[in-house]
């Protein structure tokens, strides 16, 4: 008995210690700890499961059709012969679902209606008991066409003389912001006016023109787009789709097939990668009218990585010019920027992608005049949809190539330059936005630290042998999220029995890590081991609180508020079952290490488990509720845009940072070696710091294999040659520079715990840090993306009378 | 059409029937329900389906399920908590996971057979796979931990 007492008194000892220890220290911070992934044993086994990894008993298998053509008027179909193939259960055109789709716009038939507008275009499905069956019959639907005149490029497009690639374009539904041109191929035309561009013109005593631009590329996600689509005798839509967006999909189907939303489910297990790709709905549709076709019968749909690259949505392209002025002591004063987007042959996100650039277009520098025309343009390339950056990545590439022309033309020093005009708080944005310490983070701080992380005083071009020279070269960054104003997040909260809790938000895991962080802001929340924690990995519309999409860096930032918000709901409700047992007002309750405690005695306590399910009394009778927590966040103080002056508040925080790049360039070959990386970003405050640091240097080889070697190539008829990844080169192992990854961090206060996202930014400043380095070493503009030395080459080819 | 063919897989024997145009690969997901390794291109490019023919890594979308009757084939599945996979967890050595089934098996089949492979060996063997989510940076770290560790011994 004696024993028992002194054990009962030892443990409470210790506990005692341990919370006043928490009180102390926050001890149970989980916040800059770099804790494995929840799922990382999962992946390294190979169990992790991705859409085309489950099969359903009595699946079909529906292949596509592809449009051989660019831009041709289908004269006529031909299925019979394909029908009757072995193993075909149907054979689908565009006729037989006569639907527009598209995010902005609707202009795009789920399959090929009256004409074709890009090489690869879907034109009919095949379903068949087996995908080598469906391949085959595809070779047996005969589709007659008749050739129109190529939109090659934005500028062929522009000028609406040859062709139009959408006649019907006024009869499309559309979203009221647009500014279209139709008889120019133009969907949108957005202006940004800030300040008065006279004066900014009148003030300046130096003036830089520039022109850039950079072709489709491919988002190439080591897995391939996949989907499956049944549809149930109760009328109910499953959809099982490798995709950024289930919460969309669910609306879309909903919405251009007539469904009640509540009739669709969709769910997405892991996805192999995405980088903006899967946020666009392509072949959700197009199974959904496979499986309709059959009677509703399960149909699965996975792309061959040739059709995932021109068939499914890609990278937009980009043509821009810019005029930047300064004052002699390199003052910015007025920037005037045309931007033409080539959004391929429908628009998907790339009106918005154009607005986003339209209103950002200065990157972080303070420029009081600034008069921008962006144009979404019409081509008969594959469309485009929205790409890590989303349009930050391409306006940087041209202002930052701009600042570098007017640094030499000033002959001011480039980081200087930078410097000297770094937007801070009290700064407006081109949209005209205020700046504040709370929405915006330290870019001259960003500059100052990379500039001795990349040892600029080294001399940016450095001879290291007789042809070989070493330079450097830098880019600011910014990036705002373009999010819908009302753009949500929620988070669920159950426990278990024992105190242990379930977590349900509607973020897809596409490998960025937000789960794991998530699990941290909720432990830190609960005072809890983060082993308490379950988290849901998949998403399923049926169950998980709606995440607006996955995408633009937005998940930490959105889904973390809603999780603290439920973990403040759960902590409310057990100090109310608390205060049955502890005989106290709720309010004298904390919450901590899975116990209910007495702020001012720690000691009395009450453990988490006991109070999970209300609070029994000894005699049975049990007072309080059960615990569920909820948690939602929804987007605020965003304002839609002005259509004349682009005057808006698009997205809630701007975050800054700084990049660089070191090169060794052969001036007689003019190959290149990249041999350091370096990235300084204001990320706030950093949950997962190995994390973090993985979501910035993958971001950042992103960007130099974009800048270095990608790019579509189409011949005369406007068909890509290099659909595959042996002629579609990305970088590999050993081409790898040294990263070097550095953050800044200025807190964003409505972030969770003051935590920004930074799954984009790394990739923003790369291409324009790549050829500012790369145009030093070989003494030319190099202004064009991809800088492979062919390029190099032949600019210097140019130049040599 | 279909014939039936006797595989060795992670130390099992299974029987399979498969057509003669059917690729390990294909049958690896489809028959026999080894999914962890995965089609990324089905053209040899980007390493996603790496597997083990008697200890060599191969990308089995380029090998016939009918060539590798007589072979000893290990599949990510077949590795039991190996070193390697350890070391990609710990290092933070995959993001989405696609790829790294195929590159856990490349990186086993290099410190198998040179236990004390240099860095001119990882570069050249790791060459073959695609990441796309990190900057290859923490599987170099990976494999290094593992070479390293070896030779340690």
């Amino acid at each position: 008995m004696k024993l028992e007492l002194k054990k009962v008194y030892n443990y409470h000892k210790k506990e005692m210690i341990k919370v006043l220890l928490i009180q102390q220290m926050g001890c149970l911070n989980l916040i800059g700890k770099s804790i494995p992934r929840r799922e990382g044993k999962n992946k390294v086994t190979g169990t992790a499961k991705y859409t085309a990894d489950y099969s359903t008993p009595g699946q079909l298998y529906a292949v596509l059709v592809t449009s051989p053509h660019a831009h041709a008027k289908i004269k006529s179909i031909d299925i019979t012969k394909a029908t009757k193939c072995a193993g075909v259960q149907a054979v689908v055109t565009g006729k037989d679902y006569p639907v527009l789709t598209g995010s902005a716009v609707e202009d795009r038939p789920v399959l090929a209606i009256e004409k074709v507008r890009y090489f690869g275009e879907p034109v009919a499905i095949v379903v068949a008991n087996s995908e080598y069956e469906a391949e085959k019959a595809c070779s047996y639907v005969q589709v007659e066409y008749e050739l129109l005149p190529v939109l090659h490029s934005v500028e062929e497009s522009f000028t609406g003389k040859n062709a139009l690639i959408h006649e019907s374009f006024h009869l499309y539904t559309k979203p009221k912001k647009l500014k279209p041109i139709p008889e120019r191929n133009v969907a949108n035309h957005v202006t940004v006016r800030k300040g008065d561009f006279h004066k900014g013109k009148h003030i300046s005593d130096v003036l830089v023109k520039t022109n850039v631009s950079l072709p489709q590329s491919d988002h190439a996600a080591m897995e391939t787009r996949s989907v499956k689509a049944e549809i149930l005798p109760t009328g109910e839509v499953h959809i099982e789709s490798s995709s950024q967006a289930p919460f969309d999909i669910q609306q879309m189907v909903s919405k251009h097939f007539n469904i009640d939303t509540n009739k669709v489910i969709v769910h997405t297990p892991f996805v192999g990668g995405a980088f903006g790709g899967k946020a666009a709905i392509q072949l959700e549709f197009i199974a959904y009218i496979a499986s309709k076709s059959t009677g509703g019968k399960p149909i699965k749909l996975t792309h061959s990585r040739e059709n995932d690259m021109i068939s499914s949505p890609v990278h937009i392209g980009m043509d821009s010019d810019v005029k930047l002025g300064a004052t002699n002591d390199g003052k910015l004063t007025m920037l005037e920027m045309t931007f033409k987007f080539d959004s391929g042959a429908y628009v998907d996100e790339s009106s918005d992608i154009t607005t986003t650039a339209a209103l950002n277009c200065t990157g972080p520098y303070k420029v009081d005049h600034v008069w921008c025309d962006a144009y979404c343009v019409y081509t008969n390339h594959p469309y485009a949809t929205s790409f890590r950056g989303y349009g930050h990545g391409e306006l940087a590439f041209a202002i930052e190539r701009a600042l570098d022309k007017l640094a030499e033309k000033l002959q001011m020093d480039p980081m200087e330059l930078r410097i000297k005009n770094a937007i801070k708080p009290g700064d407006t944005t081109p949209s005209q936005a205020k700046l504040t310490k709370g929405n915006i983070g330290n870019t001259k701080a960003c500059l100052e630290r990379i500039k001795k992380l990349i040892d600029w005083d080294e001399g940016d071009v450095v001879p290291v042998s007789n042809n070989v020279i070493r330079a450097k070269g830098i880019s600011g960054l910014w990036k705002t999220s373009m999010s819908p104003t009302d753009a949500s997040s929620g988070a669920i909260i159950t426990l278990n029995k024992d105190g242990s809790m379930n977590l349900n938000v509607g973020v897809v895991e596409i490998g960025q890590g937000t789960k794991t962080t998530l699990i941290q802001i909720l432990a830190t929340s609960m005072q809890v081991d983060e082993s308490k924690i379950h988290m849901k990995m998949d998403v399923n519309t049926e169950s998980s609180p709606e995440h607006w999409k996955t995408v633009a860096s937005t998940a930490v930032y959105m889904a973390g508020n809603a999780v603290v918000e439920a973990a403040e709901d759960v902590k409310r409700q057990l100090k109310n079952n608390a205060s049955y047992k502890l005989r106290c007002k709720p309010e004298d309750l904390e919450v901590g290490e899975s116990r209910v405690y007495l702020k001012s005695d720690p000691q009395k306590h009450v453990n988490v488990q006991s109070v999970v399910r209300g609070y029994k009394y000894n005699n049975g009778n049990t007072a309080g509720n059960m615990v569920i927590g909820r948690g939602g966040f929804v987007m605020n103080q965003l304002t839609n845009m002005d259509l004349k002056t682009g005057k808006a508040f698009p997205g809630p925080a701007w975050t800054v940072g700084a990049q660089a790049v070191e090169v060794e360039f052969n001036t007689r070959t003019f190959f290149y070696t990249i041999t350091k990386a370096v990235s300084v970003l204001d990320a706030g405050v950093i949950f997962n710091p190995k994390g973090a640091r993985g979501q910035v240097t993958g971001a950042m080889s992103m960007g130099l294999s974009w800048a270095s070697r990608e790019g579509f190539y189409f011949n005369q008829n406007g068909n890509i040659i290099n659909n595959q990844f042996r002629t579609y080169k990305t970088l590999r192992f050993d081409e790898q520079p040294e990263y070097i990854v550095d953050f800044v961090n200025t807190e964003q206060l409505d972030g969770p715990y003051g935590a920004r996202g930074v799954g984009e930014h790394g990739i923003i400043g790369m291409p324009a840090a790549l050829a500012n380095s790369l145009s030093k070493a070989a003494n030319t503009s190099l202004n064009h993306l991809p800088l492979i030395p062919e390029f190099i080459w032949s600019k210097k080819k140019e130049e040599t009378p | 059409m279909k014939q039936l063919v006797e595989l060795f897989i992670n130390e099992e024997k299974k029987q399979v029937h498969v057509r003669p145009t059917d690729t390990l690969l294909h049958t690896l997901r489809n028959n026999l329900g080894l999914t962890g390794s995965k089609p990324g291109c089905e053209n040899g490019d980007c390493g996603a389906c790496t597997a083990l023919v008697d200890g060599r890594p191969m990308k089995t979308c380029l090998v016939l399920t009918v060539e590798a009757a007589h072979y000893k084939i290990t599949t990510i599945e077949g590795l039991k908590d190996s070193s390697i996979q350890q070391a990609f967890e710990k290092k933070f050595a995959f993001q989405c996971g696609y790829c790294t089934s195929g590159f856990i098996m490349n990186c086993y089949a290099l410190t198998m057979q040179y236990p004390n492979a240099d860095k001119y060996q990882i570069k050249n063997w790791l060459q073959s796979n695609i990441c796309r989510c990190t900057g290859y940076e923490e599987i170099e770290q990976a494999i290094q931990s593992i070479v390293i560790s070896d030779k340690a011994k």
